[in-house]
Parts: structure tokens; C-alpha cells; sequence
């Protein structure tokens, strides 16, 4: 065993200079990272990112071409997986269709030297099923089941052995909208009640910001950015993340002049902009490409006779479309000399103004905290 | 149309079924049918000679499928692994070998065989420590019917188990490894439940094969008699009832046998397929 580091009390995964390359194929290429005990962590990237390549490496399924991956503060490259102390929750769920419920769940305990005995392994398969609220489903056939109830198992199978850390590769893909919410929500209180790692490979932006402690973004087998929700949607640190993250109105430019805090862009008519960096962001240089990104909900859309007061950008519009949706309404409007601009109007605001309709004629604007200079990379 | 249809079946099925009537035959000549009776089975079951080429039968099917089964089934998992143009080649051989005709087969055995054991029975002869009389004579026997037998069938374990594990989700066998299952656990936990209908078919399937053969076994049999040999040889001292009666038992087993493995394949497959 190689010798632990002295944070490997709090560290439960840590990735060091990770890569998996298959061939000319860099699925995961120089990773690092580090996830602390107790916390909710997720892999969030489009298709062929590199996600599964990730988590299946924790689990052992694959092994790094180069870079060190540790548990707990140890090594466990050449480990198998059968002698790693985490467990996986496949997307498809992969339950034993040969057995019933309760075998399932209690396979993994089954296989641990020396083995528990039957009492003891009957109480915590119903332990377990109570905590996923499949309590007197034991003798029942997986293949019967519903998918959220097959989810539940394979969680319970998972959980029973009090895992260092648990893997769920996109495991509320199978399952329907309404039902996906109910179990994200139920995920993310089984993970603060039983106090284990989760890490979770999803797709899905707004699952993976509504549950994780921390997320890790990826493109082409790199980490673009890793931070909370809040630091991802409020500080990305460049184009691509305030894109996959949330939604962005984009004007792409050049820099005409940078200062510490932020940049003025000079967009393609010849108009400039004022934005500031985000604190992830590095300055750029003088006549860069760079993007300036506005947070539709930050866009400020008024009639056209009275502009909201206090905007560095004040730009006349007009309603292309409005789309009702309840909490919130939103608009697509042409703006002069920046294009189509998204706006996202709160009820309030919307009882105030009294609504726009389609040809309408309004005045949109922004302050200058909300206009983010962003690189494109 | 539908009576040319008709007419093929009863071409097809025609003589079988007079067989099968004909062994209920009360009377004393194959030629004349007297309705009904079952004399000839009691007959046909104290014949000394009839019932030692049943029990040669029968070891030798028993023998071919176990090994078959064993050998077939370990190939088919060790092939599932073998990726690339390497695996069409052995693919097309496992298709090729069960393709090939018996008489080649027999052939090619008995040729095999007799000049292995020209060369090792010398050997034996000379080496063997208790002398040259001492030493014993490799010949043609059960042994070498077995062995042929094995050949053949293995590639029908093969095809059928492996049809089985590549239908089979790989993901089973890492949440088994996910669960601390060392890999000679998941396999005799996940992997052999999994494919177990398909061995157990491919078992009864190598069974009937050798049960039936009668091809292979004439040429690598050397002195000891199958039953369809047996059949042969007394067919040609002319037909009785007790032949009728021979082939009525033989279609039975045999029927009730690839009945068995076919529900085998398909029960299972559905089950696990609604997964
Ligand atoms: N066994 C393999 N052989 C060759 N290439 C592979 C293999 N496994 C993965 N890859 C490639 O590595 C890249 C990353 O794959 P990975 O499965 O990690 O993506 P992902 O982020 O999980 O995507 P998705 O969201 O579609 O599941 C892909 O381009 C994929 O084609
Ligand atoms: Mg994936």
C-alpha cells in the first residue's frame, strides 16, 4: 500500500493526473480531482464526455492508462473491483433476474468473509428496503417490478453494504419525468440520512444542480470547471459552461479594453459593451475573442415609453414570442443591434408591467454586474 | 394448394406413423397387421442382444453429452472473449463443423484414429513396464464413438450456449463483481444460472445426436453395437414387428427429448428477456 496522504480522512476519492485512452480515443485525459467525505458529487458533460469512463474507473471496471486513482487516501489502480470498498448503481439497474428481491439485496452481503448469519442479513435487507420504502417487497420478482421500484432495489442492494462511496451512472434515465423529480428529490435525503459519498454521472444540467454538493463539468475527457451550483451558474468560467449550464443570452466580440475587474467588448456593428469577469475567469487579453453572457432572468424588459432606470445597457425591442410559463414568462425579443435576446419575466415584475404581447414594443436592458466576459473556451 | 401442402405432410409423416401403428402389431409377421396388441414390446425387451446395444446406446449418449456439455460450454465462454477477425474464423469453423456430413466425419475419424494408434500402440508396447504382453492394445470402441461423438455435438453446445451469453447483459456480471463477488463466485452465482437453460439444452440436444448417430458410430464403433446399428444389422435379416417396435421407443426418446430443450431455450430466454 502506498503511504496515505494526511487530508485522507476527509478525501474519499481523488483522482491524480487521471487518463483513459483507448487507442487514438482520449476518453479521459489528465483528470484531477478530489471528493470530500460525506459530500454529493457529479459528473456533468454531453454524450461521449467521458463521465462513465470516469465513474467505472472508481469502481474498477476500468483501469487508468496513466494517473494515479485513490480511495480513501490509497491507490487502488489493479485493485478489482470486487476488493473495492464502493458500490454501483447501473443505469439499467442490472438486477439479478434469476433472483427475488431480498436476494438481490442481500448478494453483497452474502459474499463478505466471514458471511452474516441469516438473522442478521434478514434484518438488514428489511432495514434497507424500509429506508428505500419497499418495505414486504422481499419475495417478490425483479423482473414485476415498476423501473422506480427496480431503482429502489438496486440502491438497497448497493446501500446494504455501507459502501465508502456509492455510484449511480445515470440512474434516472429510464423513469418518466414526474417520477424522476420524486427520486432525485428522495436520492438527495437518503444521501444526508445515511451520510455516504455519492457520486453521480448524469447529463441532465438540472439534476445534476439540484442535488450535488459539488459538480464536476467535463468536455472531451477534461474537467472544464468543478464547483457548487452557484459558482457554475453564477461564476462559469467560460463560454461552454454558462451555455451547458442554465441559459445565456450570447454577443460575441473583441476585446476593445480589459481592466482587473472586467472588459468593454467591441461587438461586430462597431457598439461597445461593458462586462466584468468572473471570479473563475482569467483576464483577457487586448483584441481577444471573447463573448459577453447575460442571464435571461437578469434581462430587464420594460415598455418602450418608460426604460427601467440604473441599466448600463438600454436597447429597444421587439416581442417576437412569449411563452406563459407560470412562475415565470418568457420573451423573445429582437433587439436592435444585439439580436435576439432571451428575457425571463418574474410574475411580480409581470403584474407590475402588465405583460407584452407579440409586436409589442419594449425596451430591454441589463446592469453591468449582469454582463459576464467570457473566453469561448 | 392446401392438399399440396396436405400431401407433403402425409409423404413426410406417412411412414412414420405406420411404423409407430405398426408396432402395436398383435400378429406374428411384420408383412400381416393384426390389431393390437403389445406383445412385441415384451418381446423386444427380453432380447438379450437388443437390450446390450441399448445399454451401449446409452452410455455412449450419456458420456458424449456430459463431456460435450462440459467442453462446449467452456469453449463458448472463452470465445465470448476472443474479439476481432480472430472470432469470425473460429465462428465460421463452429458452423462449419456442424455442417459437415457424418459420413466425412466418420471417415475422418476412424482414419484419424487407426493411424494414432498405429503409432502409439508400438510405443505402449515398448515403454510399458510390465512388457510387451503386458501392455494394452488401444483399439476402436467406446471410446473412440465417444470421442467422435463429442467432436460433433461440442459445436452445437457452442452455438447454443453462446447464442445464450451474448443475449445476456454484461452488466450483470460487474454489479456481481460491484458486489464483492470474486469472478469464480459470479460465475457459478450469475453467469451459470444465466446460462444454465441453454447448457441443460445443449446437453439433451449432444444426447440425441449420439443416441440417433448411426453414420459416425458405424465406422469408429469397432466391435461394440449401438442400437441403430443393432437396427441395421437385423433390418437385413428382414423386418419384424420388433424393429417397428425399436423405432417407435427411439422416435419417442428422442422427440420428448428435443421437445424438452427447445421449452428450455425459449422459457428462459423469456424470462430473462422481459427484464
Ligand atoms: N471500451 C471502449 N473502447 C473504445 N472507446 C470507448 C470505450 N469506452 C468508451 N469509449 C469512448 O470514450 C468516450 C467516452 O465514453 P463514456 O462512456 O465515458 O462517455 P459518457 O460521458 O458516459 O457518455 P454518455 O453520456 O453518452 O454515456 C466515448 O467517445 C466513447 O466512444
Ligand atoms: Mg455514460
Amino acid at each position: 500500500m502506498p503511504a496515505r496522504s494526511d487530508h485522507s480522512r476527509d478525501i474519499d476519492i481523488e483522482f491524480r493526473g487521471v487518463s483513459r485512452h483507448y487507442g487514438e480515443i482520449r476518453a479521459v485525459d489528465g483528470i484531477d480531482l478530489s471528493v470530500p467525505k460525506g459530500t454529493f458529487f457529479s459528473f456533468l458533460g454531453p454524450s461521449g464526455c467521458g463521465k462513465t469512463t470516469s465513474l467505472r474507473m472508481i469502481a474498477g471496471f476500468e483501469q487508468p492508462t496513466a494517473g494515479d486513482v485513490l480511495i480513501e487516501g490509497s491507490s487502488v489502480v489493479g485493485t478489482p473491483p470486487h476488493r473495492r470498498p464502493v458500490n454501483m448503481v447501473f443505469q439499467h439497474y442490472a438486477l439479478f433476474p434469476h433472483l427475488n428481491v431480498f436476494d438481490n439485496i442481500a448478494y453483497g452481503l452474502r459474499q463478505r468473509a466471514p458471511r452474516p448469519a441469516r438473522a442478521e442479513i434478514t434484518r438488514r435487507v428489511g432495514e434497507t428496503l424500509d429506508l428505500v420504502r419497499l418495505g414486504g417487497f422481499e419475495s417478490r420478482r425483479v423482473w414485476e417490478l415498476s423501473g422506480g421500484q427496480q431503482q429502489r432495489v438496486a440502491l438497497a442492494r448497493a446501500l446494504i453494504n455501507k459502501p465508502t462511496v456509492l455510484l449511480l451512472d445515470e440512474p434516472m434515465a429510464a423513469l418518466d419525468r414526474k417520477l424522476r423529480r420524486d427520486m432525485q428529490i428522495e436520492l438527495q435525503t437518503l444521501q444526508r440520512d445515511v451520510g455516504i459519498t455519492f457520486v453521480l454521472v448524469t447529463h441532465d444540467q438540472e439534476e445534476a444542480l439540484s442535488m450535488s454538493d459539488s459538480i464536476c463539468i467535463m468536455r472531451h475527457g477534461r474537467i472544464v470547471q468543478a464547483g457548487g451550483a452557484r459558482e457554475l451558474y453564477d461564476e462559469p468560467v467560460n463560454r461552454y459552461v454558462a451555455d451547458f449550464v442554465g441559459k445565456s443570452n450570447f454577443l460575441d466580440g473583441t476585446v476593445a479594453d480589459t481592466g482587473a475587474s472586467g472588459a468593454v467588448l467591441r461587438l461586430a456593428d462597431g457598439r461597445t459593451i461593458a462586462g466584468r469577469y468572473t471570479s473563475t475567469a482569467t483576464p483577457l487579453a487586448r483584441e481577444a475573442k471573447a463573448c459577453i453572457a447575460v442571464r435571461p432572468e437578469l434581462v430587464s424588459i420594460t415598455a418602450a415609453q418608460k426604460p427601467a432606470g440604473g441599466m448600463a445597457v438600454n436597447a429597444p425591442a421587439r416581442v417576437k414570442n412569449r411563452i406563459y410559463l407560470g412562475e415565470q414568462t418568457e420573451y423573445l425579443v429582437a433587439a436592435e443591434g444585439l439580436g435576439d435576446i432571451l428575457a425571463m419575466a418574474s410574475k411580480t415584475s409581470e403584474l407590475a408591467s402588465g405583460g407584452f404581447s407579440p409586436g409589442d414594443e419594449v425596451v430591454i436592458g441589463w446592469p453591468e454586474s449582469a454582463a459576464l466576459v467570457l473566453a469561448e473556451e | 394448394m392446401r392438399l399440396y401442402a396436405a400431401a407433403i405432410y402425409l409423404f413426410l409423416y406417412g411412414p412414420i406413423a405406420l411404423i409407430v401403428v405398426f408396432s402395436f402389431n398383435a400378429g406374428r409377421h411384420a408383412a400381416s397387421f393384426e390389431c393390437c396388441g403389445t406383445s412385441w414390446y415384451g418381446r423386444t425387451f427380453n432380447n438379450q442382444f437388443l437390450l446390450e446395444a441399448l445399454y451401449t446406446s446409452l452410455l455412449v449418449a450419456g458420456t458424449t453429452a456430459i463431456l460435450a456439455t462440459i467442453m462446449g460450454t467452456m469453449a463458448a465462454l472463452a470465445l465470448q472473449r476472443v474479439r476481432g477477425p480472430l472470432r469470425v474464423v473460429y465462428d465460421a469453423m463452429t458452423y462449419i463443423a456442424i455442417i459437415i456430413p457424418g459420413i466425412v466425419i466418420g471417415i475422418a475419424t476412424l482414419v484419424a484414429l487407426v493411424t494414432a494408434f498405429d503409432a502409439i500402440n508400438p510405443l505402449l508396447a515398448a515403454l510399458w513396464p510390465g512388457g510387451a504382453k503386458a501392455a494394452p492394445q488401444l483399439g476402436l470402441g467406446y471410446a473412440s464413438v465417444i470421442a467422435a461423438h463429442t467432436l460433433f455435438t461440442m459445436a452445437l453446445v457452442i452455438v447454443i450456449v453462446r447464442a445464450r451469453i451474448q443475449g445476456m447483459d454484461r452488466s450483470l456480471i460487474e454489479a456481481s463483481a460491484d458486489l464483492y463477488a470474486t469472478p469464480w463466485r459470479t460465475f457459478r452465482q450469475v453467469t451459470l444460472p444465466q446460462i444454465f437453460p441453454a447448457v441443460m439444452a445443449g446437453f439433451l440436444l449432444s444426447f440425441t445426436f449420439s443416441f440417433d448417430d448411426f453414420i459416425i458410430a458405424f465406422f469408429v464403433a469397432g466391435s461394440k453395437t449401438t442400437l441403430p446399428i443393432y437396427i441395421f444389422s437385423s433390418i437385413r435379416r428382414g423386418i419384424t414387428p420388433e424393429t417397428n417396435v425399436i423405432a417407435t421407443l427411439v422416435l419417442g426418446v428422442s422427440l420428448t427429448l428435443l421437445i424438452s430443450a427447445q421449452l428450455l431455450m425459449r422459457r428462459r430466454a423469456g424470462a430473462a428477456g422481459s427484464n
